[in-house]
């Protein structure tokens, strides 16, 4: 008989499931829940960027493009980073055209990290950068960012965590789970320690689209001396709700994207080529997408931070992305038995917060990538399970 | 787009205390707003969206299309004054259309009644030169919100990690 144990890749077998599924699975199975656990944006591609996917494909363009995308898209690329946050990029070495920005975060890690090498990674984040490290043989080194710093990572956080094994940071902002945004002046102060190692950061931007308030996402390419050491990781899905058509990329110096082609030939060949072509469309005409989208979800959030403040789940502001993070800390509960009772007493699925690292415990992502009339209904059954189920008293 | 109306016309539920949070004002200033859309006959109302196809015995619905002479001193409006001050009326639009001026929605207990609405109200009344009747059949989509149980209401994301 076969040993299936004996065969399979026991760093991958050692990697748990992502913790965000499970209440998504309970609610799936339950009838009339009202799910605030999604992270992907609630728009439909705008219609003409879907229309120019559909002519690539009436025209017949149904081959593989050139490994890194094709040259007008990443030429398209270039002048966005460059318009919108001041970077410039060479599209010929510097721009590489990927299978959503998870792949270009795979790709960088991979063409970096080594058995034994340290992968800073500053927790609450997205799931995906410790078990990419782990399988790269390296060692990840949770940096815990702090309610009380509004889960910025923070300079002393990080010069405490460097060591001569340090071969890269993750810089996760704007944040999944948290919100959290880090402005020009917390960036310049990451710089300063970054220039005094030998390590290369990966910016993952991919909601730097979603910021909110007067200033815009700041790159952390654009900080003096940071771009000669920054991975870059942006995408389509989120600033044009393209999740669908799997489309990001990485921008980042010559010597490390070469790298990355590399891997990316063998094991991609190219990104998909009718999404290149809608997201050519995209990056032409589609500035005032992103801006109607992004003032929708402000709407959201806004009506969202206020409703949780008022009844005494605190979150600080978030200033990115579509995630709240409010601390349950006043139900007394942890984050999972939280999540739990309250998808069984009033059938509102959120993600418990310790899915996105340990630190994440006491505290609940919820995602406000949906209408104002869904957000609605699901905070008035989040209050009625704070009074019936936690013994919250009237205030 | 003006975000307080925007936010209003696709749902009056909202108090003023929410509508400042999501405006980033205060709550007197969002009032005061609203008092001067009020008194400037921007906003003229709430009403329920109700689904009347859905409601047994509610009646139909017909679209009525008026070809429509002007008069010299007021245009169309003398005539659509008219058309508006019947009750069974629910709205009417001056169109710019080659076909016809005036576009009604009239709302009746059976089909007999609103051929008879136009038969003998409408088309009788001076200046209207001709009439066209649609009777609506089914609501898919009223006052921007979907009325008939479509795909597009349901959930089509997928929890992928």
């Amino acid at each position: 008989m076969i040993d299936y144990s004996k065969l399979m890749n026991s760093k991958l077998c050692g990697i748990k499931p992502s913790g965000i599924r499970k209440f998504f699975d309970i609610a799936n199975e339950m009838d009339h829940v009202i799910s605030l656990s999604i992270g992907e944006p609630d728009f439909t591609t705008p219609w003409h960027v879907r229309q120019e996917g559909i002519e690539a494909l009436r025209r017949g363009h149904t081959w593989y493009s050139p490994n890194s995308g094709f040259i007008e898209l990443r030429k398209q690329i270039s002048g966005y980073y460059a318009r919108r946050f001041n970077v410039e990029y060479n599209p010929d070495h510097e721009v590489l055209v990927t299978v959503g920005g998870s792949e270009a975060i795979d790709l960088c890690i991979r063409a970096v990290v080594e058995e034994g090498d340290e992968v800073l990674i500053p927790q609450p984040a997205f799931v995906c950068y410790e078990p990419m490290t782990v399988m790269s043989g390296g060692k990840p080194v949770i940096i815990r960012t702090k309610s009380e710093n509004e889960f910025r990572l923070t300079a002393a956080e990080l010069e405490a965590a460097i060591t001569p094994k340090t071969k890269l940071l993750i810089l996760p902002f704007p944040n999944n789970p948290t919100g959290a945004v880090m402005r020009r002046q917390h960036l310049e102060e990451i710089a300063k320690v970054i220039e005094k190692h030998n390590i290369l950061v990966l910016s993952d931007e991919i909601y730097g689209e979603l910021t909110y308030g007067k200033e815009r996402h700041v790159s952390f390419a654009d900080i003096k001396g940071m771009k000669e050491r920054t991975v870059v990781v942006g995408g389509f899905s989120k600033a044009y709700a393209m999740t669908g058509w799997r489309l990001g990329y990485a921008l980042g110096p010559e010597p490390v994207i070469s790298q990355m082609l590399k891997l990316h030939q063998y094991m991609i060949m190219s990104a998909p080529t009718p999404s290149q072509y809608a997201a050519i469309e995209a990056l032409k005409h589609g500035d005032a997408d992103i801006e109607h989208m992004r003032e929708e979800y402000d709407i959201r959030r806004r009506f969202i931070v206020d409703s949780f403040c008022r009844m005494g789940l605190t979150c600080f502001e978030p200033e990115g992305a579509f995630y709240v993070f409010p601390s349950i800390q006043i139900s007394g509960l942890s984050s999972e038995e939280f999540c739990e009772k309250l998808i069984y007493a009033q059938k509102v699925a959120i993600v418990p917060g310790n899915a996105f690292g340990e630190c994440g415990e006491g505290f609940a992502r919820v995602s406000y990538s949906y209408s104002l009339k869904h957000i609605q209904e699901a905070v008035e059954r989040i209050e009625r399970f704070l009074y019936e189920s936690c013994g919250k008293s009237s205030s | 787009m003006n975000k307080l109306l925007d936010i209003l016309s696709r749902n009056a539920d909202f108090t003023t205390e929410q509508l400042a949070a999501m405006l980033g004002q205060t709550e007197d200033e969002v009032k005061k707003q609203i008092q001067a859309y009020k008194d400037q006959g921007i906003i003229k109302g709430s009403n329920t969206l109700i689904n009347w196809d859905k409601v047994p015995g509610a009646g139909v619905m017909a679209i009525i299309e008026l070809k429509v002479t002007p008069k010299p001193e007021t245009g169309f409006d003398d005539i659509a004054k008219i058309v508006m001050s019947f009750e069974n009326v629910e709205s009417v639009y001056l169109a710019a259309s080659s076909r016809y001026d005036l576009i009604a929605t009239v709302r009746g207990e059976t089909i007999q009644d609103v051929a008879e609405f136009v038969s003998k109200r409408l088309s009788t009344l001076d200046n209207v030169i001709g009439t066209a009747t649609s009777f609506i059949l089914t609501h898919y989509k009223s006052g921007g919100v979907p009325f008939c149980d479509s795909d597009e209401e349901e959930e089509q994301r997928s929890m992928i990690l």
